[in-house]
Formats: structure tokens, sequence, C-alpha cells
């Protein structure tokens, strides 16, 4: 608040004249600068392939070509809608998003006050190390510890349900276990590390907070109910918003390495709009029509996240983000 | 730390948890360190299990046969190993300076409160945080328009800024750097690059280390970009060769040795304990230096939190 007020006064007297000073923060700023037009502006005037029928004209430059394809006005977002496969990636897309989002709070946030209260500070640090360990693996060598266990003749899960006297699984080709799975790994790869956010906004709470509960007689349970949880909603509800902006795009790394690539077995339960637009890119389908997916990807992400920060701004103004 | 400690013992000493609950905590939390690293040891043991042992019984975590060969099979084929590992290593380097000088440069001028085009630039920064051209775009621009494919700088470019850095550096700029130094050394002539250079840096180390480790980890992690734009092998990198033979294990094979066809050499070849033995050469040096650079993780979203 008080930086606010000095800002304030910092306008008032703000200088009119441009000085040496912003000359030289210009030329600093400059490089980043080029960077964000480059890799992030221009890709955004990139959308317009999404509303054009791309041609190659022969011979000419890949910019002449979008230049010159005809506007097809909403025609490739038509042609998407009405392909069946927009349901199921859609479906796939958010509701994996929602269990994630809910699992990554609710998980982590207990785990945190969980180890907090442990008595021996030593151990939970090697807890700690442990459990964010799984942060540090990208998808791909991911995929290959899961396929340690799942594999169909040599996977230690199969190994183990002979030993029982069952029938191995094909676990690549049952689409019916696969949400559990898809679930469960993203959950070991992320618990780890939003565990131990959580937990340094846990240590950052105030000691005396909990001495006066325990003045007053409050049990732990008291405690963590009134002390701890409030003070985590701050750094829960940014979660929140964060992740809900990202509501309609996928881990790419997980939907495609760990299922190793989307097999057709797995279409239904594993395909995201984000392995469906990788696969089209790599293939021959038209680049309009993928195109399309991901204007509609950005514009539904876009209006998410400011919905989402107008409704925490609704009932609690000191919570948004934006 | 300690001190506080001792001073609060008494009183919080009554506030402990009960001893059966800290043994339970404490059993959950063995449980779930073992979840986390069991995989990694697993995978291990498959790479030193012999081939055969593999072939009888599967993957084992106690084999009846171990052996090395898959290891002495990648040292053989140590050209396109330590290849792989040059472009993992050059790209991490080069990524993670390139970054960290663009993220921290527009960090410490949005950072500077008088900076007339302060607004202007917070809206560069800014709008690709809600909003980005998606996908196909960035992929056309950098193939077609900036003819990054097949080039070493689509591995390094794309991934040097990230509006989330930017905003994690001016903020750490704005509540650590006070004003008056820089106010001083103005005074004295110097120029905001030397400022920035030789005030700044040296007291900002913090940020530095969390943003360089954030871009290392992505830089080393990176596959997509390389299943993108790179279908030359000299450009291939650990995570990109272990994202091509998890395809085909004869990637590998590219140029048998001594007049074996390359099918007589890939029947030859312990594919199980390779493909394991490559992944644990990835993981094994990240294994050992994370919990060094653990903190950095932390201090960086916690700082980012702070609303700026």
């Amino acid at each position: 608040m008080s930086e606010k007020i000095e800002e304030n006064k910092r306008r008032k007297v703000k200088r009119k004249k441009w000085t040496r000073d912003d000359t030289e923060l210009t030329l600093l700023a400059i490089p980043t600068f080029v960077w964000y037009i480059l890799f992030s502006f221009l890709p955004m005037f990139g959308v317009i392939i999404a509303f054009k029928r791309y041609q190659i004209f022969p011979g000419k430059s890949f910019l002449y070509n979008i230049i010159h394809s005809e506007w097809v006005g909403f025609d490739n977002f038509e042609y998407l809608i009405k392909s069946k496969s927009l349901y199921i990636l859609l479906r796939n897309t958010i509701g994996y998003n929602i269990v994630f989002i809910v699992l990554g709070i609710v998980i982590p946030v207990t785990l945190a006050i969980m180890i907090s209260l442990i008595y021996s500070k030593r151990k939970s640090k090697v807890y700690q190390t442990a459990m964010f360990f799984p942060h540090f693996l990208s998808w791909v060598v991911v995929s290959y510890f899961v396929y340690a266990f799942l594999s169909y003749d040599k996977g230690i899960i199969n190994t183990v349900l002979e030993v029982f006297g069952k029938e191995p699984v094909q676990w690549y080709m049952e689409s019916k276990y696969w949400p559990f799975i898809l679930i469960f790994m993203n959950s070991w790869k992320t618990t780890g590390y939003a565990t131990v956010v959580y937990l340094a906004s846990i240590t950052g709470i105030d000691p005396s907070l909990y001495e006066a509960a325990v003045v007053d007689g409050a049990t732990k349970w008291q405690q963590v109910k009134n002390i701890t949880l409030p003070s985590l909603k701050p750094i829960v509800i940014m979660m929140f918003i964060l992740n809900t902006g990202k509501i309609f795009y996928s881990d790419f790394g997980l939907f495609y390495q760990v299922t190793r690539g989307v097999p057709a077995s797995l279409y239904n339960v594993s395909s995201t709009i984000d392995t469906y637009v990788y696969n089209a890119l790599l293939s021959s389908t038209p680049i309009g029509m993928t195109s399309a997916a991901t204007v509609f990807q950005s514009v539904a992400c876009c209006i998410t996240i400011l919905l989402a920060n107008w409704i925490v701004k609704k009932i609690d103004s000191d919570y948004a983000i934006i | 730390m300690k001190k506080t400690f001792k001073n609060q013992e008494p009183i919080m000493k009554l506030n402990r948890i009960k001893q059966p609950t800290n043994i339970l905590f404490n059993i959950i939390f063995i449980i779930l360190s073992l979840v986390s690293i069991i995989p990694f040891v697993f995978v291990f043991i498959i790479s030193i299990t012999s081939e055969t042992s593999i072939r009888k019984f599967g993957y084992r975590f106690f084999p009846k046969e171990l052996s090395m060969i898959a290891y002495e099979f990648l040292w053989n084929e140590k050209d396109i190993i330590i290849n792989a590992l040059g472009i993992s290593v050059l790209v991490t380097v080069v990524g993670t300076l390139v970054g960290v000088i663009l993220t921290t440069a527009l960090g410490y001028v949005l950072s500077r409160p008088n900076y007339k085009l302060k607004g202007f630039l917070t809206w560069v920064v800014f709008i690709p945080m809600v909003f980005n051209g998606g996908m196909v775009a960035s992929y056309v621009v950098n193939a077609n328009i900036l003819g990054l494919k097949n080039s070493i700088w689509a591995l390094i470019l794309p991934l040097a800024v990230s509006s989330f850095n930017v905003v994690i550096c001016k903020t750490f700029f704005r509540t650590t750097v006070p004003d008056s130094i820089i106010e001083s050394a103005k005074i004295d002539g110097a120029s905001q690059l030397n400022i920035f250079a030789r005030i700044v840096v040296p007291i900002s180390k913090p940020v530095f280390a969390t943003i360089g480790l954030f871009l290392t980890f992505a830089y080393l992690n990176d596959w997509f970009q390389s299943s993108l734009y790179i279908t030359n092998s000299r450009l291939t990198s650990l995570q990109a060769l272990l994202n091509n033979i998890q395809k085909n294990i004869e990637y590998l094979a590219n140029n048998p040795s001594a007049g074996l066809s390359i099918q007589q050499y890939v029947s030859q070849m312990p594919t199980e304990g390779v493909r394991m033995a490559i992944a644990v050469v990835i993981v094994l040096p990240i294994a050992c230096a994370y919990p060094f650079f653990q903190k950095y993780f932390v201090t960086g979203l916690t700082i980012g939190a702070v609303k700026g």
C-alpha cells in the first residue's frame, strides 16, 4: 500500500523530458524486447493462418504463401467442430486438468502441514529432498520408468500378477486403466515440488500466532484449521488462478511420452488438444485446421484466466493476481 | 534459527503432535520418499542386469545375473553418446547464459520506477502471460520465417525468456536493491549498463541463481524443441536421443563396426539394458546435483508470489 502512495507521489514529480537514463535503460531492454517480438508477438499474428486456406505457390516464400492464400473466415473452425475428435479432446483436456488442479492443491497442502509437524527437522529435510526428485526428470525419462513397471512381458507388475496366479495385463492396450495411471503419474511428478512450496509458506507463518493459540488452549487440529490453512489461502489462490489459466493446455510430455506416443488403443482416454496438434503438425493434416485448434486453445485460455481472476477479485480483491 | 527455537521450546513442546501421530507421519513420508526414488533405482538395476536374465525372468529388483554389457555397448558407441552429450551441454550452457542475461536485463529495466517506457514494456511482458499464438503459429514462425529448422538456435532461443521469470527478477530488484545506491552511482556518472553489471549483479546473486537453475533444468530436460525442429543426427541432444530410441533402438546402430550388417549388429545389441542405461546416464548427474540447488527453486517461486 505504502508503495502505491509513493508511486503516486513519484508520478506527480515525474520529469517530462526524455533523459540519458531513459536512453540507457532502453538500450538495456532492446535485446529482450526483440526476443519478445520474434518469439511471442510474431506468432500472435500467425493466428491468421487459422482463417486462411493455406496454399503453396511454387518457388515463393512462406510469407508470400500466407499473404496470398484465400481468406476462409471460420471454415477451419467449423471443420474442427464437426470432426468427432473435438469432443474427446476437450473432455480429456479439461477433465484431466480439473482432477489435476484439485489433487494438486489437496494432496500437497495436506502433506505440507503433516511434514511441518514432524518432530525431527533433519528427517523432514530428507523426505523433502526425496520427494522433490521427480520434479527434475523429463517425461521422456519418466516414460522409461513407467515402462519398467508396465511392460507386458517383462514389467514387474505383470510378474507380480503372475506370482499371484492372475493373468498378465496388456497395459498399453487397455484404456480403462489409463485415467488412473495418468493421474497417478502426474501426482507422482508434481506433488513433491508443490509440497515444498506450500511448506515454505507454512514456515513463514509468525510463530507467536501458535503460541497465543496454545495459551488459549487450542488443540493442534484447531490451530491447523484456524491459523495454518487461512495463512496458506493467498498462495493456494494464486496457484489456482495460474492453473485454471492453463485448463485448455495439457502437459504434453505426460500424455505423449508416458503412453508411448498415444497409441490408437489409448486414443480415447489419453489424447488432448496438444497431442492432437503435435501429431497433426508432423503429419499431412492441413495446417489451417491444426492452427484453428491452437487458436481456439489460446483464446479459450485467455478468457478463462481473466474470468478466474475476475471471480477471485469479486470475492476478495487482495487475492487477484492481475 | 536454533536460538529462537530454544526460546520457544518450553511452550512449543506442549504444542507438539502426539508421539504415535509423529510415528505415523514419519511412516507415511518414508513410503512417499521411497515411491519417489525407487523407479530410478529399478531402472538402474535393469541397466546392469544381463540380457539373458531379462529375457528369461523379465525386469527384476533382484536379478539373477549382473552384467555391464549395456554400458560397454554405450562405450563402443561413444561417438554418438559424446556428440549428444556435447549438444546437451552446449545448449544448456549457452541457453542459460543467454536466458539469464535477457531475463535479468529486462527485469532490471522494469524495476526502475522513473523509466519512461516502463508502462509499455510491462504490457509487452504481460500480454504473453495471458495470450499466445499457440504451438502451430510458433512452429511456423520459427521454422519458416526465422529459418531455425535444423539449427542449434532452435533449441536455445525459444526457451530463453519467460514472462514469469522476468516478473520474478523485476520484483526481486524492486524489493532488494536500494534506490539510493543506484542514485548515488548515477551522480558519480556511471551509465545504467555499468550500474547493472557492477552494482546490481553482485548484490543480486540469489535471483541469478534461481533463474539460472530454472533455465538449466529446462534446457537439460528439453526434448520437445528437438522433436519439432531437429532431424539432423549431429544436433541430437541426450534427451532427444532417448526419445528417438524409444521409437527404434536401431537408431544407435547407425554405423555398425567391422563388416556386420545392421541387422546382425542389432541382434547382438543388449537392447533392453541399453535403453535403461541411457536413462541412467541422463538422470545420474541430475540426481547427484539437485539436492544442493533445491532451495533456489523454492525461493524463486516465493519471490514471484509477491505482487509487483
